[in-house]
């Protein structure tokens, strides 16, 4: 749900990464965080354990600039990705106007993956959302490491619905990007569709 | 199953009825910074020493804050947990949920106290929740042809959109 502010002309959206545990989420907003002007960033939060596994989420205020004299602002989050963390999913799947879902390309992880895609299919229904209905985009991510799936095996299995998808090494930056701007479109597109 | 809410559009005139609303209880209450806070984490007005508060962050964190708590409520019976508060040291924070939409957070420090805000936010709690009701309230009254009326967004092409991202 995007919260359009006349008074102060801002366009606020939120954007949350979904995807298996230690899949890439956090380091896409890492690499979007050390990459964007300080200006156009707010700080990141990451409330993480010891071992930098998200707990409950990372938060990412980005300003993109301005549409039509409204700034416009997306808010990145990201969810824990490990199965037990399932309630603070859910938490954050409320309001959300775009998903990005970051697959681990590894063959290992498949099964990861794909139990990743359904829990996000039925968490955002419990909120009344259906994913062919949102704007959303899939990244195949950890495209630099060996035992990796092809893209037409992770097509088959992880994108069902032919949302754009991309492929990426996050901590180097490929691909980052590129699925930000791709879901910020949807979303800004989506916004035009309804009459914002 | 409830539908997700549509867009949250607020107009200058309710802005402005909520900020007087916001800088009257920041007032009464001595307090150090008062804000209002969608569920979704969106910032919509604050008032106060928020000059060197990060606002954007404390919004987001507030809400993830309620809906973890919401989440413990339902988890034992309850429906929500609409006061939380706490204390530090020196500052102590006092979130409320008004009308089940928003978020209102109070920041004081020992030149208040916890019975003064408690008191105080009642108050403005009601008034708060009667200016979003009757923002509800309007929005329904529009029906679903005028919403798109004037939206910055109606004209929007591709080339805005990839301009954003330079």
């Amino acid at each position: 749900m995007s919260f359009i502010n006349y008074s102060s002309r801002e366009i606020n959206c939120k954007i949350v990464y979904y995807g298996p545990g230690l899949g890439g989420k956090t380091t896409n907003l890492q690499f979007i965080f050390e990459k964007t002007n300080p200006e156009s960033r707010g700080k990141m939060i990451s409330l993480a354990t010891e071992t930098e596994r998200t707990l409950f989420f990372d938060f990412l205020p980005l300003a993109l600039g301005t549409i039509r004299g409204f700034k416009t602002r997306f808010h990145l989050y990201t969810v824990p990705g490990q199965v037990f963390y399932d309630a603070s999913r859910k938490l954050i799947l409320k309001g959300v106007d775009g998903v990005v879902f970051v697959a681990d390309s590894q063959l290992e992880r498949m099964d990861a993956n794909m139990e990743s895609v359904e829990n996000l299919k039925e968490n955002l229904l419990e909120q009344g959302y259906d994913l062919a209905k949102l704007p959303y985009v899939t990244q195949y991510n950890k495209r630099d490491l060996d035992n990796i799936a092809t893209i037409e095996e992770l097509q088959s299995s992880l994108n069902p619905l032919s949302v754009p998808w991309f492929e990426a090494v996050a901590p180097k930056g490929n691909g980052v990007f590129e699925t930000l701007k791709a879901v910020a479109k949807r979303i800004l597109l989506d916004l035009k569709k309804s009459g914002g | 199953m409830s539908m997700p809410l549509s867009n949250f559009v607020l107009y200058e005139e309710d802005f402005v009825k909520i900020e007087e609303e916001i800088k009257r209880l920041h007032q009464q209450t001595n307090a150090k910074m008062v804000f209002l806070v969608d569920r979704d984490g969106q910032l919509i007005a604050s008032c106060g020493e928020n000059e060197n508060m990060d606002t954007t962050s404390l919004a987001s964190l507030t809400a993830g804050n309620i809906a973890a708590t919401g989440g413990m409520a339902k988890l034992i019976g309850e429906k929500e947990f609409s006061i939380l508060f706490h204390e530090g040291e020196k500052d102590n924070i006092h979130i409320t949920i008004i009308g089940r939409r928003v978020i209102l957070v109070v920041i004081f420090d020992q030149r208040s106290s916890l019975g003064l805000v408690r008191l105080r936010v009642k108050k403005s709690a009601e008034v708060l929740t009667r200016i979003f009701e009757e923002i509800q309230q309007k929005k329904q009254g529009e029906g679903k042809e005028a919403e798109g009326a004037g939206s910055p967004l109606e004209e929007i092409t591709d080339e805005d959109i990839d301009r954003l991202f330079g």
